[in-house]
């Protein structure tokens, strides 16, 4: 993509105020630009014309959960840039544009060291772009710690005194996740929220007045819903109950995670939250270093992981070792599962996140003004090809002839 | 005067349409020498537009080399207002097709100087060599552009405030608030129409049959503006059955059996 230079995206669907809409996609310097503007005040046409053949163009997908992948792992490797380079670099074929890398539970000495060194950048034909941190944990429970280090696990009796003495530099981080129930919750997550940080609620004994009340603090999503929460109950439904509570603060929207890899949520449970709450639906593959491998077994250190389909399983058992799922995959599934349609589907990946995080004006949405980072899908929900701030970043390989045959 | 009757707004969308693309194809435009074409908004051009849409998409017709001056526009509307005339030009013609933004012209009912930019569209078309083709609708009123009933039929482009009953017409495009509905458009004048090579009025449907009969079956009266036209040397009144209604037997038998010279008009160009 050269500056200056005005693109336009011909025969596409595209993505924009709730419907796929039978429009031209209009780019210059990396921004989507408003054609009727271009036409009669600045007079000018497209420099370069492309057919896009019938596809879709959506939003690039935003993940704000994800552990690593390609063999890499943001909480443990020794070369936490090489990760991020890893990382951000596979996931353009799966249409992520923009990700936070997620930190699990670490020692103090790791925050750091590592969280100053994760800081936000642009995507490039590098990778995807760096939204911020994404630290889930130490601030956890220790009953529903998941796979979280037991023995790291914290609490904050000394306010955010303890945050800050935990994690050390803030700056590099957009979201945390911790337990609301925890005493000084409220203190810390006004202090978080008035620091532009998002918090969400999870890995948590909370009931739903607890999870109410960190809402009325400001909190506004909760990490992978049904994972690592007290289940719904129906005379405490817990965390899963601010999906429809009433006692929530006038005009404050609470975001959900979903791991939609059809293991992590059973379908039936991911309808439910759908009917309830579709338009505070969030995406999320939390993707483990497995992610990205085919088949077979692959030695982590002193674990060994056994990919089996879509799952990943320590060897010889049948413990799930986290999730492998791709964003692309998790929007199909989603997509087939609850029968919502492709644009609910995909602004579970793209706008939805963007509130989430605060960052609609720009990401997660084709209006004019945003960042051009958009990707081509077939009716089926397949990537076809990803662009960041305009620039073409990815395009699916050819089939081969014999996989044409086969298909 | 001609008046050509289809039998339904479809064929009469059709008609136009082919019309539309006959005179250009035969004018042989290119660089330096444009098309020049007058052009309306309303409900009514709409199924012209559409044809014209689906030519240019079949290769059938091309408006590089076409210019277009716009009838009317409000004024103090913003121009990317889903009801300005900015908006409904984009959305149904001009974003479908290759016109050159700076050959489509629309009068900016924003100016800072609404007189001068009137004065300047007079002369902009002047400079174009003046209008070929003027493409124009009635209202129920006979009103042709914003030329509301008692415009002056020598006219030029100018500041024109709306009919109370334009106004009250329009408050269901603007959330039923009158407040809300401009009571102000810049539009080109009957005279400004008058001076085109040809021109070509659509009237289709049965609420627009009274003033068709305004229009040709009595004399020339600034209440009924399209009036005008009986003394234009090429008009073309384009009109569908329903619009015939309150039209003697006699003329519509007239013209129907002129219809086989009429289509004439709209065989395949020679190229």
């Amino acid at each position: 993509m050269s500056t200056g230079c005005l693109y336009q995206y011909l025969n596409c669907s595209i993505l924009r105020a709730g419907q796929l809409q039978r429009e031209d996609l209009w780019v210059r310097n990396g921004k989507i630009m408003n054609p009727e503007v271009l036409f009669f005040v600045e007079k000018v046409t497209a420099d370069v014309k492309i057919d896009c053949k019938g596809l879709i163009i959506s939003p690039g997908f935003i993940d704000v959960q994800i552990n690593g992948g390609f063999g890499c792992d943001f909480s443990t490797d020794s070369d936490p840039e090489k990760a991020l380079e890893t990382v951000a670099k596979g996931l353009l074929s799966q249409g992520v544009t923009s990700f936070c890398p997620t930190v699990i539970t670490c020692p103090s000495e790791y925050y750091h060291k590592v969280l100053p060194l994760i800081k936000k950048r642009d995507g490039s034909k590098k990778g995807a772009g760096i939204l911020g941190i994404h630290v889930e944990g130490p601030f956890i429970s220790k009953e529903k710690k998941g796979a979280h280090p037991e023995q790291l696990i914290k609490d904050f009796d000394g306010g955010f005194k303890d945050v800050l003495e935990t994690y050390g530099d803030l700056s590099n981080v957009s979201l945390v996740t911790l337990a609301p129930e925890k005493s000084n919750a409220k203190e810390v997550i006004e202090e978080f929220c008035k620091r532009g940080i998002v918090v969400s609620v999870g890995h948590s004994m909370a009931n739903l007045a607890q999870g109410e009340a960190a809402v009325t603090s400001g909190a506004r999503f909760i990490t992978h819903l049904f994972n690592a929460m007290l289940p719904f109950h129906h005379r405490d439904p817990h965390l899963v109950g601010l999906l429809t509570s009433e006692k929530l603060p006038h005009n404050r929207k609470v975001y959900y995670g979903m791991i939609a890899d059809g293991i992590h949520t059973h379908p039936a449970a991911l309808r439910i939250a759908h009917r309830v709450n579709p338009s505070g639906i969030v995406l999320v593959t939390d993707a483990i270093r497995a992610m990205g491998f085919p088949p077979g077994e692959y030695p982590f250190g002193e674990i060994t992981i056994e990919i089996k389909g879509n799952q990943s399983l320590l060897k010889g058992s049948n413990t799930l070792a986290g999730s492998i799922a791709t964003m692309d995959f998790c929007v199909r599934h989603f997509a087939k599962e609850t029968s919502c349609g492709s644009v609910l589907a995909l602004e579970a990946a793209t706008l939805h996140p963007a509130q989430m995080l605060g960052i609609e004006d720009r990401k997660g949405t084709l209006d004019f003004g945003a960042d051009a980072d958009f990707i081509m899908l077939d009716d089926e929900l397949n990537v076809q090809a990803t662009y960041i701030a305009g620039e073409c970043v990815y395009t699916k390989p050819p089939q081969s002839l014999s996989e044409q045959l086969m298909t | 005067m001609r008046l050509v009757i289809n039998d339904t707004y479809d064929e009469v969308s059709v008609w136009a349409a082919k019309y539309v693309r006959r005179k250009i194809i035969e004018f042989h435009p290119g660089p330096g020498k444009l098309f020049t074409l007058g052009l309306p908004t309303g409900s009514t051009p709409l199924g012209m537009y559409r044809k014209l849409i689906e030519f240019y998409k079949a290769g059938k017709l091309s408006f590089k080399y076409v210019k277009t001056f716009n009838m009317d526009e409000y004024v103090e509307l913003a121009r990317d207002h889903p009801e300005s005339y900015h908006s409904f030009m984009w959305d149904n013609f001009f974003k479908h097709i290759d016109i050159e933004p700076s050959n489509a012209h629309i009068l900016d009912g924003n100016a800072a100087d609404l007189e001068k930019e009137c004065d300047n569209y007079e002369k902009m078309i002047k400079e174009a060599g003046g209008i070929r083709l003027f493409i124009g609708g009635i209202g129920p009123d006979g009103h042709i552009a914003f030329n509301e009933p008692g415009s002056s039929l020598v006219s030029r482009t100018r500041v024109k405030t709306l009919a109370q009953e334009t106004i009250q017409a329009n408050a269901r495009f603007f959330g039923n608030d009158l407040s809300k509905v401009p009571t102000q458009a810049l539009t080109v004048g009957v005279g400004t129409v008058m001076d085109a090579d040809e021109v070509m009025i659509l009237i289709t449907g049965a609420h627009k049959a009274f003033a068709l009969h305004k229009a040709i079956e009595e004399g020339v009266n600034h209440m009924w503006t399209v009036s005008a036209f009986q003394q234009h040397p090429r008009t073309i009144f384009l009109c569908d059955e329903d619009a015939t209604m309150e039209l003697r037997v006699r003329t519509v038998k007239y013209f129907k059996g002129l219809m086989q010279l009429h289509n004439k008009l709209v065989e395949e160009p020679a190229e």
